[in-house]
């Protein structure tokens, strides 16, 4: 499967009384990297579990409003949640891998989806080792436990086993934030390979990063999506004072 | 000073009390061992009580005790891991799962021998099971699943939230989730748990004395038709188990070596128990290290 | 890109036969769920729907009356006329159960105070296992070592059979001691730092800390303990049986031979036929230790709703 662009329309998410995310529109262009930036509360982390509905295990969560993924609008009722996941990769601010062996964290989705066949199974484990650079490192031990690996590793195993159900679209919610700085380069690196074939959306608090890797940015603020641009310009140039005053850091 | 002087007695007086329940759990354990370690060999764990004569032994009785607990297993551990999910993944906030609760809490608050009676009421003679090894295995069942329940939503509660959010982010659906991503993790805990209900299992007398009934038939050990009446795996027979022995001889045995066989049979179920804790601990860690692979 | 293609992506992705087979694989899970709980459910409602038809039947149509039955002083089943006097029954039962929550709920506070407060290090690693072994022991071998050692013990050192109510009160104590400890250190435990720390800044000792702060703050979590382990002496069967002498009277002293109800239920109850009016009173019996049982949670609950607030 290819990646794929995708668009929100008017996308709010309610915690109770709470409005966390304010009517958001923004448009996801296929093989981008778009970075979600703004202070801790501000509802980017809301707004992009929003889109894989992950949102839904929250009791009390709500979500009004469109996100169009091809000719689906993935909020509405009616859609199999289930099945959209499988098409939305996500990797999270702590590494998770399952407590199973290194093998069985990526071969596991692939079998549940179908692949039953065991050399099959075999280039998907490898495939998506290589894809995320791992293979070298971890191609002698593929028995042992996933939760044996170095938290970056972790991290990338967690990439890999995103990948091989796959998705068109990926989205991060702070990668690198739990990992040291050669774990976090290895993983910046390995965004801006991968969005040759996904369309990726990343959650960060480093405003570095959002530069490096994203090809846009959107900073959002007390649940507003207040500015969505190109990276370089909103780097340079913002058109909203509150875009520039948190970019240079003077508040958040 | 004075304070001072209050403060040194009270801590003595707590170390003492420490202390004392630390004797108390010694001289227990070294009373039944040095009264029963005597009188335990091979002869005594294998061969038939006698009802008069001396020399009688627990085989049966220690058989029946084993094989009812692996019976109680097999029915409470699918169940209570089912009525555990349900708890800690499917259970909404709301009335309905506040009053399951509540029935979980009552359920587990009952005195055996209530549970006992209900089984005499129920199983044995509303089912027409009779005194058997099923009917037993059923009443411990009923005794036994609320705290298997507990042990299993505790459990699934602990597992990171993000285990089962990467699961179901693989587009798994939330069954699978549980099952194959989030038991792995709860699994030393629910292992650990289990064996220590096994231990409790094991001692229980109250709830069989009218399920399981006081009396076991001549077993034939050659005989491993389940279906045969003096087969020891016909869970349809009636299976007196090492802790009914215990009570009964204590309150009617006519052995002249009755106290001897008491003492050596209570040794033996507190061994028993003691490995129950022990076994617990170890293989919780061990399973805990394989699932890991943590050093 | 070159992965191998899976099945699920040929296609479009409402490719019905996908669909079904997870939605097929969640709808089994949630029956079967849904199977387990709805029979605990059932359990319970049927444990106490069979033993009320048949503990209410000497009430509603045998025409044994209601007070008689809870105070009269008598138990002659077989009698002419019959009389089922519970009262020494349930005395029995109060007094071995209070009486062992009076012993065992200062040696518990001692103990979580002990791991707590004290000696945590040495209380986690000896005293902790120590009690958990204490709960792990069966009744059995506690009535088994009450018989043996604690009634020769009292024989020896009071007036009296050694058999009695304070024979079984001491060796429930022991029993609900793990109770009682369990809950008591989990109490103390989960005091927030700041309070303590406050004070011993005053210059409090450790031992007007505990007494003043600690106690007070902790009182309701420790009733739930205390509560809990009357509970499970209050139904605790074969143990109490073994060494309080089962004569159906109330004793003049604590070193008289006594019964509980569940001692007269354990000792009669095989001995009598089902549906006779001597049979069902004993189920009237079970009725009380059922509805006992009800109250105790009742208490619980409120206790805990105390420790919330």
């Amino acid at each position: 499967m290819s990646a794929q662009s995708f668009y929100t329309k008017e996308l709010s998410v309610y915690y109770g009384e709470k409005h966390a995310v304010k009517r958001v529109s923004m448009d996801f262009p296929e093989r981008q990297v778009v970075a979600l930036i703004g202070p801790s509360g501000c509802g980017k982390s809301t707004f992009l579990r929003s889109l894989n509905r992950m949102n839904d295990l929250i009791s009390g969560a709500r979500i009004e409003g469109k996100v169009w993924i091809g000719d689906q609008n993935i909020i509405d009722p009616s859609t199999d949640v289930v099945q959209l996941r499988q098409r939305i990769g996500m990797v999270w601010q702590r590494p998770n891998p399952f407590h199973k062996s290194i093998y069985e964290n990526i071969a596991f989705g692939p079998r549940y989806h179908g692949v039953r066949n065991r050399k099959e199974l075999d280039e998907i484990v490898e495939t998506c080792l290589r894809k995320t650079a791992l293979w070298d490192e971890v191609k002698d031990r593929l028995n042992q436990s996933g939760l044996a690996l170095s938290g970056g590793q972790q991290q990338r195993l967690c990439i890999a086993r995103s990948l091989a159900v796959q998705p068109s679209i990926l989205l991060m919610d702070e990668p690198a934030s739990a990992l040291d700085p050669v774990s976090t380069a290895k993983i910046e690196e390995l965004i801006s390979e991968l969005k040759q074939e996904y369309t990726i959306v990343i959650v960060t608090h480093n405003m570095q990063q959002a530069a490096r890797v994203s090809d846009r940015t959107a900073f959002f603020f007390l649940g507003d999506l207040v500015e969505y641009d190109d990276t370089q310009k909103m780097f340079t140039n913002p058109s909203k004072k509150s875009t520039d005053d948190y970019i240079s850091g003077r508040f958040g | 000073m004075k304070a001072k002087t209050a403060d040194r007695i009270a801590t003595a007086v707590i170390v003492c009390v420490a202390g004392l329940i630390i004797l108390v759990l010694a001289a227990l354990l070294g009373y039944l061992l040095v009264r029963g370690l005597g009188h335990i060999s091979w002869h005594f764990l294998t061969s038939a009580p006698q009802a008069i004569k001396a020399g009688g032994g627990i085989g049966p009785q220690l058989f029946n005790s084993l094989f009812l607990l692996v019976l109680t297993m097999i029915i409470t551990i699918p169940l209570g891991i089912g009525a555990g999910i349900y708890m800690s993944e499917y259970a909404k906030d709301n009335k309905l799962t506040a009053f399951i609760r509540l029935v979980v809490e009552v359920l587990s608050s009952f005195p055996s021998i209530v549970i006992g009676l209900f089984g005499l009421l129920v199983i044995v003679n509303t089912f027409g099971f009779g005194y058997s090894l099923l009917s037993g295995a059923l009443a411990l069942t009923v005794f036994n699943l609320p705290m298997m329940v507990r042990l299993t939503e505790q459990s699934l509660r602990s597992v990171p939230k993000e285990q089962k959010e990467a699961g179901l982010a693989l587009g798994l659906s939330r069954w699978k989730t549980i099952t194959s991503v989030m038991m792995p993790v709860a699994l030393p805990s629910i292992v650990t748990g289990s064996i220590l209900a096994s231990g409790r299992v094991f001692g229980e007398a109250a709830a069989l004395l009218f399920t399981a009934g006081m009396s076991s038939p001549r077993l034939d050990f050659s005989d491993w038709n389940p279906l045969s009446p003096t087969s020891p795996l016909n869970p349809m027979r009636p299976a007196e188990t090492l802790a009914v022995h215990i009570w009964k001889i204590n309150s009617e045995g006519l052995a002249p070596d009755a106290p001897e066989i008491a003492a050596g049979a209570s040794a033996v179920l507190v061994i028993m128990v003691l490995l129950f804790n022990l076994g617990a601990r170890w293989f919780g860690r061990v399973l805990y290290r394989k699932l890991t692979a943590s050093k | 890109m070159n992965l191998p293609a899976t099945k699920s992506q040929n296609g479009s992705p409402n490719k019905p036969k996908k669909w079904r087979k997870h939605i097929l694989e969640e709808a089994r899970g949630k029956v079967f769920v849904y199977f387990c709980v709805f029979l605990l459910v059932v359990t319970i409602f049927s444990i106490v729907y069979f033993i009320a038809s048949r503990g209410l039947a000497p009430f509603i149509s045998q025409g044994v009356s209601l007070k008689d039955m809870l105070f009269g002083l008598k138990w002659k089943p077989e009698g002419e006329p019959p009389l089922f006097g519970a009262l020494p029954f349930l005395f029995g039962s109060f007094t071995t159960s209070v009486l062992a929550a009076l012993i065992a709920a200062p040696l518990g506070f001692c103990a979580s105070v002990f791991m707590t407060e004290i000696m945590p290090k040495f209380g986690r690693t000896v005293l902790q296992p120590a009690i958990e072994l204490l709960a792990g022991i069966p009744s059995v071998v506690y009535g088994f070592v009450g018989l043996s050692v604690v009634v020769p013990f009292l024989r020896d050192t009071f007036p009296g059979q050694g058999i009695g109510i304070l024979a079984g009160a001491i060796v429930l104590s022991i029993m609900i001691l793990p109770t009682v400890t369990t809950i008591g250190t989990d109490a103390l435990r989960s005091l927030p730092n700041g309070l303590k720390e406050g004070s011993y800044a005053l210059g409090a000792t450790r031992w007007q800390t505990i007494y003043r702060m600690i106690l007070p703050t902790t009182l309701p979590s420790l009733l739930t303990g205390i509560v809990l382990g009357i509970a499970r002496a209050f139904g605790e069967a074969l143990a109490v049986q073994m060494v309080i002498g089962n004569a159906p009277h109330i004793p003049h002293s604590l070193f008289e031979s006594a019964t509980t109800l569940t001692s007269i239920i354990t000792l009669e109850m095989g001995n009598t036929t089902s549906g006779s009016l001597h049979n069902n009173a004993l189920w009237s019996l079970a009725l009380i230790l059922l509805l006992m049982t009800f109250l105790f949670v009742f208490i619980v609950r409120m206790l805990e709703r105390r420790v919330k607030r």
